[in-house]
């Protein structure tokens, strides 16, 4: 596709950088991007997806905005109580950004649905706030080949990874299998710092837009991770383990299970 | 001897194994996840793997918030 007047410069200073161009940026309007979950990650996820003009962006979540969600979800106004995230999350896309193609999917993803879900997207982020549903992203993705970022924040931690199915490891080549629900801390019982999702959020942005520009390295076999209290990034190498459940050369994981039910949501 | 925990400098005695410094920091080993100089030690292997001067280790937990 060819970029009008007005979307020159609208991205000129993305195509002012070499590694972008006129061509990147085709690159990123032509990108079909999935983020499921619009809460703390996916509130910084979609507005930068937003205003760097990716092409299609889908927006998965079951849940309407609460008055605990507006303290970090910064793309949810006081305005929008009790109105599907997905609809509040489309309305501030489409005032960022009448480029992009919004589609919504009101659903919480679960075995059933994913595969189906994330099908059409060319890179998926996982912005969900529960071990079952990350467990199950990564499950997912393996199985179909597609890329996807991976993060958690909690208190003042964050950790993420960026995952290159068959490339690069998974999560369950470091996490076998899900914590047991009882060690599951939800920000609903321990808190979270609300920038710290935004800083996450923005990070996972930045890895989707690096893979659809194909520039870079992504955070892949490494894990990053963050502590804002101290204000400290440490980065653990990883490698994709052959004995892997979900990735490795004899996979236990080849259909799709639901883990203990959430906890942590919101 | 020294070693390094979680990107920080640390002391431990020698002879200790992966699931004696574990144990001493009051971590269960089944909430964690441990790498030792860049590979993961599986849990059945913790008491038998003794660390040694100079190694890194990375005790890691799964962040699941969001
Ligand atoms: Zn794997």
């Amino acid at each position: 596709m060819t970029l009008s007047g007005d979307q020159a410069q609208r991205y000129s200073r993305h195509i002012l950088i070499d590694d972008i161009g006129v061509k990147g940026q085709q690159r990123i309007a032509e990108a079909k991007i999935l983020v499921i979950g619009a809460g703390g990650l996916g509130s910084a996820v979609l507005f930068y997806l937003a205003a760097a003009g990716v092409g299609t962006i889908g927006i998965a979540d079951s849940d309407v905005v609460d008055l605990t969600n507006l303290q970090r979800q910064i793309i949810h106004f006081t305005d929008d109580l009790n109105k599907p995230k997905i609809q509040s999350a489309r309305e501030k896309i489409g005032r960022i950004n009448p480029d992009v193609q919004v589609n919504t999917h009101q659903e919480f993803v679960n075995s059933k649905n994913i595969l189906e879900l994330i099908r059409d997207y060319d890179f998926i982020v996982d912005g969900t706030d529960n071990f079952s549903s990350k467990f199950l992203i990564n499950d997912a993705c393996v199985i179909s080949e597609k890329p996807f970022s991976h993060a958690g924040v909690l208190v003042f931690d964050g950790q993420m990874m960026t995952v290159v199915p068959k490339v690069s490891a998974c999560l369950r080549c470091i996490f076998p299998k899900p914590p047991l629900p009882s060690a599951e801390q939800g920000s609903n019982q321990v808190g979270v710092l609300g920038s710290l999702a935004g800083a996450f959020g923005t990070l996972q942005a930045t890895e989707a837009l690096k893979y659809i520009i194909q520039k870079g390295e992504l955070l892949t076999n490494r894990l990053l991770i963050y502590n804002a209290l101290e204000l400290t990034f440490r980065e653990v190498t990883l490698k994709k383990k052959t004995a892997c459940p979900a990735c490795g050369e004899n996979p236990k994981i080849s259909t799709l299970t639901d883990y203990e039910k959430a906890i942590g949501s919101l | 001897m020294d070693i390094i925990v979680n990107g920080k400098n640390e002391e431990i005695v020698s002879q200790t194994s992966l699931l004696d410094f574990l144990t001493s920091k009051k971590i269960h080993p089944d909430r964690v996840v441990v790498e030792l100089n860049t590979t993961i030690i599986e849990k059945h292997i913790l008491t038998d793997t003794i660390i040694h001067e100079n190694d890194r280790i990375e005790i890691l937990r799964f962040v699941g918030g969001g």
